[in-house]
């Protein structure tokens, strides 16, 4: 995304600026204890970055070791595409009493509830491309905040007995469910799976606290 | 806007009082608002005399333990599982915390801020009302404490014993000694004299219980002069009496005495003062059966039924243990003892993780445990290391039959989690498929490790090598010994190895002659025992008795002292290993009882100097033993 020169777009909504503005100053490294993660997750339509569509968002926020229930966003976007196959997954139909905001606000409440939060999902890369689409569509820029991801962390955890097989292999969230005795209600629902990741997140950081490594090696 | 984690909060909670008394939109406006906190064991959720928290606490998975320091000991007041609250001194007082809160496994706890349930408590008389009691039966325990010290064993809270009361009822004695009201003070001290007895009940023809004298009662009101010895007993005994029937369960007489503030009761016929006297309990009798007692404590194991019980019966193993290593008994005999509980205890969780399976199972099989519960040395709590053996059985039937005997295994590994084994952070448990098989695999997986050797394999079997049975058909787990020892006869290369592994380990103390700390990781600038110091001993003392072929001896100790029968020549070496695995295994519990831990892992500076010393003199005989396997195994060849 360096390609291009750095353009100041003066068309940028507030909410846009003031997201862009916390990123601008380099602040003091925080403890550990007093950074604020935000743990989310995306349901959409299908796998495709152009085509599908975010349907739901999910986050909750993390910090000192708990999760904050108070601090929490869950959104369900209008959306016209639509796909029979994942309905199966999420449950989310086109008209099924939730309430519906657009992608547009639903960006804009995303954008402000995380801040310069450092963001932490479970594949991350897939989550980042598709809010960082849509972001796009609306012809803002991409996400600024570091990520985290649990599938990258939780291979960490692992015992060095074990460690071959694990270099080839892909974790699900499910996996890590049951390695790490998460209880699995809500899976597949965006705030459902971001309290999961949360719980991941902080079981895992134990695990390699214990092993003495270091997570900001891990940032993305 | 929806909140699903609230909703799913909401419907956790709405479970348990005081929630239950809630309307779901209150309680969902409190889940709202709720902290999820997630604890390591052993850490601290607060502490005692530090200020409140705005908030108190329910436990969600896992357990916290309530601790009281008193004096400089601190002890366990209650457990607090799935459901529980604590921490509700900021609802009531306000004021410091009277107890700590540790978590005594990993742990999901729901920290409520006070300001937000403050509603609900003057508003709902019943959410009212449960908050006092359950505070009060917190705040009696304090003062129960402060008031008598520690005449009642004050780590277990009345709450705990509630818990235990299902658990059994109590042990009284049997035909008490008695007299007659017309009985004279000095008759009666003079039998209780001869009898060896501090109480005397007085009874009536029916031999109905009257009332009471205690060596307490001859104290006060006679050799001060109030009564002449010549006195009635009935002047001067205490009635009436409290009875009970011999179905009071260890709680209810418990409370009762607290209650009452009695140091006997009495047990009847039929429980009340009308009928025959057929024993008689005091508080010593109680103390006694809350666990002082190796060989009460596997009763109760072979009893219980429920995993929870059997987890108090392992607090109290770490009790006993305690008070044994304040005694000084030495050290074979600690092992000993606690090891049979330990057996006990696994039996008791297979047997219950049996009864939960669907089916028997479908052919014999047989429950080992590896590393140091094999070698019988485990005192404290550390990982579980297991697995299962079972009977060949046709290859069509191998993946359902292993099938069984992992599910069976994953309850039988979840049950020894519940009551404080952690899980083996190596998996080497008998839920994982690698380490739950037939035994002709078990038999051709042991031979590749010696035939084969290469890293993962010499440290795989240095655990599995020392393997006990403890459940099942013993036959299978002998099979396994015979494949050792005959593939060991073999090939000298393999113990070779395991010696190389032996030498490599780190080395207690550096250049200097100073202790060497981990220079990292959560344990930074702890000394490890285990690696630096006990491992060397139990991997030399294992080469060596397979070299001698030494059967059916797992325990290191036991290994050292048979090795001095086979090499005389080396015997004064072998012993002085034995004593300085001794003076280490000590170290270690008491290392582990102090901080809450496995023990592994020293603070330095918590040492004395002569604590110091002496485990600096335990490091030479490492050295000494070192030597002895370079030189017998050629292994400079090899190294």
């Amino acid at each position: 995304m360096e390609f291009w020169p750095k353009k100041k777009n003066k068309n940028h909504p507030d909410f846009w600026k003031e997201y862009l503005s916390l990123f601008e100053k380099r602040g003091d490294k925080l403890a550990f204890e007093n950074i604020r993660f935000v743990a989310f997750d995306t349901e959409t339509t299908g796998f495709d970055y152009i085509d599908d569509r975010v349907l739901s968002i999910g986050g909750v926020a993390v910090k000192n070791n708990s999760i904050l229930v108070f601090d929490q966003l869950e959104v369900y976007l209008e959306q016209e595409v639509f796909n029979e196959d994942t309905v199966e997954i999420h449950g989310i139909r086109k008209n099924n009493g939730f309430d519906k905001i657009t992608e547009k606000k639903a960006l804009e409440l995303f954008i402000q509830y995380i801040g310069n939060a450092i963001l932490i999902a479970h594949h991350a890369e897939f989550d980042r491309r598709m809010i960082n689409k849509a972001l796009q569509r609306h012809g803002l820029g991409v996400l600024k905040n570091k990520f985290l991801d649990t599938g990258v962390l939780f291979k960490e955890t692992k015992h060095l007995v074990y460690r071959n097989d694990i270099l080839n292999s892909h974790y699900s969230l499910d996996d890590l469910c049951i390695d790490l005795k998460i209880s699995k209600s809500d899976r597949h629902t965006a705030s459902g799976d971001a309290f999961i990741t949360a719980m991941a997140f902080l079981k895992i950081v134990s695990r390699l606290k214990k092993k003495g490594v270091d997570i900001k090696k891990a940032l993305l | 806007m929806k909140n699903t984690i609230a909703e799913r909060i909401q419907d956790f909670l709405k479970q348990f009082p005081p929630f239950n008394y809630l309307k779901k939109e209150e309680l969902l406006s409190i889940s709202a608002h709720i902290r999820v906190l997630y604890v390591e064991k052993g850490q601290y959720i607060f502490q005692q005399d530090n200020r409140c928290h705005d908030e108190f606490y329910i436990v969600r998975e896992g357990a916290i333990g309530l601790y009281r320091n008193f004096e400089s000991n601190q002890n366990l007041v209650d457990i607090c599982d799935s459901g529980d609250l604590f921490g509700l001194r900021i609802m009531i007082i306000k004021k410091n915390y009277r107890m700590s809160a540790i978590a005594d496994e990993e742990s999901i706890v729901y920290a409520i801020p006070a300001k937000v349930f403050e509603p609900f408590i003057e508003e709902n008389k019943e959410v009212n009302k449960f908050l006092l009691s359950s505070f009060a039966a917190h705040a009696r325990n304090d003062y129960t404490e402060t008031e008598k010290g520690h005449r009642i064993d004050n780590t277990i809270s009345i709450e705990a014993a509630k818990d235990l009361s299902g658990l059994r009822t109590v042990s009284y004695r049997k035909k008490p000694i008695t007299c007659s009201p017309e009985d004279t003070i000095r008759d009666i001290a003079k039998k209780m004299t001869k009898k060896r007895v501090s109480c005397m009940i007085i009874v009536d023809d029916n031999n109905y219980p009257l009332g009471i004298i205690t060596d307490e009662d001859l104290r006060v009101k006679v050799a001060t002069g109030i009564f002449p010895i010549t006195t009635l007993v009935s002047q001067i005994m205490i009635t009436p009496v409290f009875t009970y029937s011999k179905k009071v369960t260890v709680a209810e007489a418990q409370i009762a005495l607290i209650k009452n503030n009695l140091s006997h009761l009495c047990i009847t016929k039929d429980g009340t003062r009308n009928s025959k006297l057929i024993g008689i309990l005091s508080d010593h009798d109680l103390l006694v059966s809350f666990g002082n007692n190796p060989s009460v404590l596997i009763k109760e194991t072979k009893r219980v039924k429920k995993l929870q019980k059997l987890r108090y019966i392992r607090k109290q193993v770490e009790k006993l243990l305690k008070s044994y290593l304040e005694q000084d008994i030495p050290t074979p005999h600690i092992i000993n003892i606690i090891s049979e509980i330990n057996d006990a205890l696994i039996t008791r969780v297979i047997k219950l993780a049996l009864k939960e399976m669907s089916s028997p199972p479908p052919v014999a099989f047989c429950f080992i445990v590896l590393g140091s519960q094999g070698r019988r040395e485990q005192l404290l709590m550390t990982d579980q290391d297991n697995a299962l053996i079972f009977e060949d059985v046709p290859e069509e039937d191998y993946e359902s039959i292993q099938r069984y005997f992992l599910e069976l295994s994953g309850i039988i590994t979840k049950g020894l989690h519940t009551i404080g084994y952690e899980y083996c952070p190596a998996e080497m448990m008998a839920s994982n498929p690698r380490w739950c098989m037939t035994v002709s695999k078990w038999e051709s997986q042991f031979r590749e490790w010696m035939t084969t050797p290469d890293e993962e394999g010499t440290l795989l079997s240095s655990i599995f090598f020392d393997f006990q049975y403890v459940y099942g058909e013993v036959t299978l787990a002998d099979k396994l010994s015979d494949v050792v020892f005959d593939g060991v006869n073999k090939s000298n290369r393999f113990l070779g190895l395991l010696g190389v592994s032996a030498l490599q380990k780190p080395s207690p103390l550096g250049f200097f002659k100073q202790f060497l700390v981990e220079q990292n990781g959560e344990h930074k600038d702890t000394f490890d025992i285990k690696t630096r110091a006990m491992m060397v001993l139990i991997d030399a003392a294992r080469i060596l008795s397979l070299y001698h072929n030494l059967k059916g001896v797992n325990n290191t100790l036991l290994r050292y002292a048979k090795l001095g029968e086979v090499e005389p020549e080396n015997a004064a070496l072998f012993e002085s290993c034995a004593k300085a695995f001794r003076v280490l295994i000590k170290f270690r519990t008491r290392q582990g009882l102090l901080h809450h831990d496995s023990g592994r892992f020293i603070k330095l500076n918590t040492l004395s100097k002569n604590d110091k010393l002496k485990l600096k003199r335990c490091f030479r005989p490492i050295r000494d033993i070192q030597e002895v396997l370079k030189v017998r195994f050629q292994l400079k060849s090899l190294m």
